[in-house]
């Protein structure tokens, strides 16, 4: 007994020591991110470079007087938005279907939904930007809202089924036999365990639409997101500003995967334990 | 869990009311210049704000702005009015161009061998010309002491920069030259306008002569001395700041934050002579509007706008871009204004000097020309294929083009009757 | 099953949207690829297998996946399974993991670049542990080998929380009578791991390693940033193709190589980790 306690101790200790690397692996380039961010333009360009900003803001603030800033962002918030909403509403039901029935066709569905994601999307926006011009979506968040949607549903799709495929269809059937129709079933008993995948989903989507750059810079001429607004120019400019930029652009997408960040738990798996 | 997806319901509607609200339409000014977001700021606020009419500048990626640009195209309507682009942005775009050779620009005159060049080789006006650059290099004081024996900076050979650059690597432990070999560097501008013409006279026709041959062992040489961290460089202004080059060569607008950061730290001075001359060769951007705008007026009153003088004194102040047009600069450039000034005037002016011109008539076959040439580059020097075979295979392909696209001889090489032969 | 309808029903909604919003343009597009002047030719396929880059750029997009995803399926595991054996500041933790899914593939270029470049941290780094006395050039053009390092440290660290989340969502799903139930039948926690929590994850671990794989073809920005011209690949070129030399057809093969490749190992992935229908139990 005393011999499986050590090895309890030992556990723990090796499990604190990996996440604490792990942690630094991931939070060590972020900081130098934030270090140029913070430092002045000559401690950005200069050799060797130091450890610890100079807390001087004059990148930053120079992003933050940037004409236009303000309504880019809030272009990019509603696209986002949107992008999420789309792609939920449209890609749950679908990986639901594939995860619960057989049917004709559905491999074929499968590859149509991953072709979208493995195919270069650069490519594709002069017929969709043609097609928008022509009906009007064009310079809208919602037609770029669109756009971004077919990239974030094969994640939605594929996501979806790959819980659904892990809930029990007896799960369901007790709760139909307990005199719930199917929806109800659904709702009480499926969507709460799926929560986690439809927040990974939510973030997939509000991610690569918050990111996207070039449907945003082809599709919105005066109605620009923030990515498009600053990062088709951030690569050639000065590298301080470069920094400040990138650090511009992260900041909004790092509150929202903490805003969601609970929901990744599923309600009987690790929450509980 | 339930007012999540109250919350996202709400979240959807607000925005799809607000989508539908439209904003008033400004003068969109779609452009691949000015795209450092300093300089873009620089031509929001100072630059257009003296516009009578609100203008919409954006500055993108060549990617998107073409892609845009095509798409308003053949969608037959758009909302772009005036197109801002360098000379090779606009080779491929010439059917959906207006012809502007009836353009009030309010009596400036316009440099006419680039007004030529803003035909795009067919009957009409394609471009007016906006803004010009060139090729200059800058060097830190600290790399002058190395320079060898007997070189004039102002008057170097290929031969003396080769030294130069070997003493420094040497005698400082690792190479301090610098070319802009990356992705989105203009280093085939370098080969075509510089290396080949100064040692050929010629950008195409004699493509794979002797003299070229030469050329290249020059450039392979060269390249012993050069930091090998060029082929990821696009702005020479980086590394030049950051120190890990001291002698580079780039145009003058991707030079500028240098020589205005620091500028007792810097020099500007010409670039190089070969055997047959000091060549060098302009960078333009012109102003053009497609067909599909939606108010040509206001586009045109918007071009009038961009070349009257006090406007391109301020676009050389935000771009380091100089005027396309006769005009006196006023006493308080900036100093990137004034060294590359200095450098450019010492290079057009010298006794050797042999300028070529930018690719006519290419149509657009002008991105597969400048492939050649840094296919070449790649291949003889990155890949260390020898030159003979490497030329001879490249002139095949650079042959099938000129006769695909039917372009005559441009400057340095001579005229010629059908397509620019490749001897 | 009850309703047979019921199925293409839920399917209706995006297969709509699909074919209005992707596979509209994707012909297109996809017909650039086989038409010419003189109607249906494979003389774009030609150029492309002919161009001198193509091998290099084949060879190093399906190295780097080759490269990447395996330790990123690796680190994702370890990384959800020590989540969720913490006991507490397990939401921190989770969040601090998945701070890389909010950067994009530019700004994780930019930074990794900031590290290996010339003047960057990790000569700063060895300058000051005086391992180094003039900075090193690591990303020079003769060292392949590094940038290739370099990009995969970058897609490593970018991407893995990709993964990560799914499988964490996935892994909630497992009930923990399960593994307890193994534990009093003596099973240690790598048996655990293998043969309850493993197989019990294995539509999950699909979707990760399908989305990511896909993803790790279109590899594009980081090499851009890192390895300027150096290191060729196809996501790269098609851009060159089609906005540096403006040859729509050739960039449309190219895109066709990408989805061939990326379709390829999706039925690799669906036939070699099957998930059962109805139940992943």
């Amino acid at each position: 007994m005393s011999d499986n306690a050590t090895f309890r101790r030992r556990g723990r200790w090796l499990t604190g020591g990996s996440v604490l690397l792990l942690c630094a692996w991931v939070l060590g380039p972020i900081y130098l991110l934030f270090l140029n961010s913070f430092s002045s333009p000559s401690a950005v360009t200069g050799f060797p470079k130091h450890w610890l900003p100079s807390f001087n803001l004059d990148s930053l603030q120079f992003f933050i007087e940037f004409q236009g800033v303000a309504s880019a962002l809030w272009n990019s918030i509603q696209v986002a938005t949107l992008t999420m909403v789309l792609s939920i509403v449209l890609g749950a039901p679908a990986g639901y279907a594939l995860s619960r029935f057989e049917f004709r066709g559905k491999s074929l569905f499968r590859i149509m939904v991953l072709m979208t994601r493995a195919f270069p999307l650069p490519l594709l926006a002069l017929p969709l930007a043609v097609m928008y011009i022509r009906v009007g979506l064009d310079d809208t968040p919602l037609g770029l809202a669109l756009v971004h949607t077919t990239l974030a549903l094969p994640f939605a799709v594929l996501i979806t089924f790959s819980l659904f495929s892990g809930i029990p269809v007896e799960l369901e059937e007790a709760a139909w036999t307990m005199g719930c129709t199917r929806a109800q079933a659904f709702r009480k008993v499926v969507l709460p365990l799926v929560m986690p995948g439809i927040t990974a989903s939510a973030i997939f989507a509000f991610v690569i639409s918050w990111n996207e750059v070039f449907a945003a810079s082809v599709l919105t001429v005066q109605h620009r997101t923030l990515t498009a607004f600053l990062l088709t120019s951030l690569d050639v400019s000065p590298l301080p500003l470069k920094f400040a930029g990138g650090f511009v652009l992260v900041l909004p997408a790092l509150i929202f995967i903490f805003l969601v960040r609970k929901y990744l738990f599923a309600m009987w798996g690790i929450a509980n334990r | 869990m339930k007012t999540t997806f109250r919350g996202l319901c709400t979240a959807l509607g607000a925005v799809l009311v607000l989508a539908g609200a439209q904003a008033k339409a400004d003068v969109l000014f779609w452009s691949t210049q000015a795209k450092p977001v300093e300089e873009t700021q620089a031509m929001r606020s100072e630059v257009l704000k003296g516009f009578d009419g609100k203008v919409n500048y954006q500055a993108n990626d060549p990617g998107p702005w073409l892609t845009r640009v095509q798409a308003e195209m053949k969608a037959g309507k758009g909302s772009i009015q005036v197109l801002g682009g360098l000379h090779g942005d606009f080779t491929s775009l010439s059917d959906g161009l207006m012809d502007l050779s009836k353009i009030d620009l309010g009596g400036v005159k316009v440099n006419p061998s680039f007004m030529k060049l803003g035909k795009l080789g067919s009957k009409e006006q394609k471009y007016i010309p906006w803004m010009q650059a060139t090729y200059i290099m800058v060097a830190n004081k600290k790399a002058l002491p190395y320079l060898p024996t007997g070189a004039d900076i102002n008057a170097l050979t290929y031969d003396q920069l080769i030294a130069w650059a070997k003493n420094l690597d040497e005698k400082t432990g690792s190479p301090k030259f610098g070319l802009p070999a990356g992705p989105k560097g203009l280093l085939h501008r370098f080969l075509q306008g510089y290396l080949y013409p100064s040692y050929t006279g010629s950008m195409v026709t004699k493509f794979r002569s002797p003299e070229a041959v030469t050329a290249w062992q020059k450039l392979k040489d060269l390249w012993k001395y050069t930091n090998p961290a060029s082929t990821g460089y696009a702005f020479m202004q980086e590394p030049l700041l950051s120190g890990a080059v001291w002698v580079a060569f780039d145009h003058t607008a991707r030079l500028a934050d240098a020589l205005n950061k620091r500028p007792n730290d810097f020099v500007a001075f010409p670039a190089p002579a070969g055997p047959a001359g000091r060549g060098f060769m302009p960078v333009i951007a012109g102003l053009a509007i497609p067909k599909t705008a939606p108010d040509k007026a206001a586009a045109e009153k918007l071009i009038k706008y961009m070349l009257q003088p006090s406007t391109q004194i301020a676009t050389l102040r935000a771009t380091s871009f100089f005027p396309v047009i006769d005009v006196n600069l006023p006493n308080d450039m900036p100093p990137s204004v004034k060294a590359s000034g200095a450098a450019i005037a010492k290079m057009s002016g010298a006794k050797d000097a042999l300028p070529a011109l930018l690719p006519m008539g290419l149509g657009d076959l002008g991105g597969k020309f400048n492939q050649v040439y840094i296919d070449t580059f790649q291949r003889i020097i990155l890949g260390g294929q020898p030159i003979k075979r490497v030329l001879d295979d490249e002139a095949g392909t650079l042959r099938a083009l000129m006769k695909k696209a039917d372009a005559p001889c441009w400057a340095p090489d001579a005229p010629s009757k059908g397509a620019c032969p490749v001897n | 099953m009850p309703s047979r309808g019921l199925p293409y029903l839920l399917l209706l909604p995006a297969t709509v949207f699909l074919a209005v919003f992707f596979l509209y343009p994707f012909t297109q597009i996809a017909w650039e690829a086989f038409s010419g002047p003189g109607g249906v030719t494979l003389s774009h396929f030609a150029t492309m297998v002919n161009y001198w880059k193509f091998p290099a750029a084949l060879e190093n997009t399906l190295l780097l996946a080759v490269a990447v995803v395996p330790l990123q399926t690796a680190m994702a595991l370890a990384m959800a399974v020590l989540v969720s054996k913490l006991e507490k500041g397990r939401d921190l933790i989770l969040y601090i993991f998945t701070i890389p899914l909010g950067i994009s593939d530019l700004a994780a270029g930019l930074i990794w670049f900031a590290i290996f470049q010339q003047t960057g941290f990790l000569n700063s780094a060895l300058h000051a542990l005086g391992v180094v006395h003039t900075p090193v050039i690591w990303l020079g053009y003769q060292s392949k080998w590094v940038i290739f390092l370099a990009v995969m440290l970058a897609e490593i660290w970018r991407a893995t929380a990709i993964m990560l989340v799914i499988i964490v969502a996935g892994m909630g799903l497992i009930p923990k009578e399960y593994g307890e139930a193994a534990e009093v039948f003596g099973a240690g926690p790598w048996q655990r791991f293998r043969r309850v929590t493993l197989p019990l994850l294995r539509p999950s671990l699909q979707t990760a390693l399908i989305l990511r794989t896909i993803l790790a073809f279109e590899v594009f920005a980081e090499v851009a940033a890192l390895g300027g011209t150096n290191l060729p690949v196809l996501m790269g070129e098609t851009f060159h193709w089609q906005f540096d030399l403006q040859d729509g057809h050739t960039a449309a093969a190219f895109a066709i190589v990408i989805l061939a490749i990326s379709i390829g190992f999706t039925l690799l992935y669906l036939r070699l980790l099957r998930v059962p229908k109805g139940a992943g139990i």
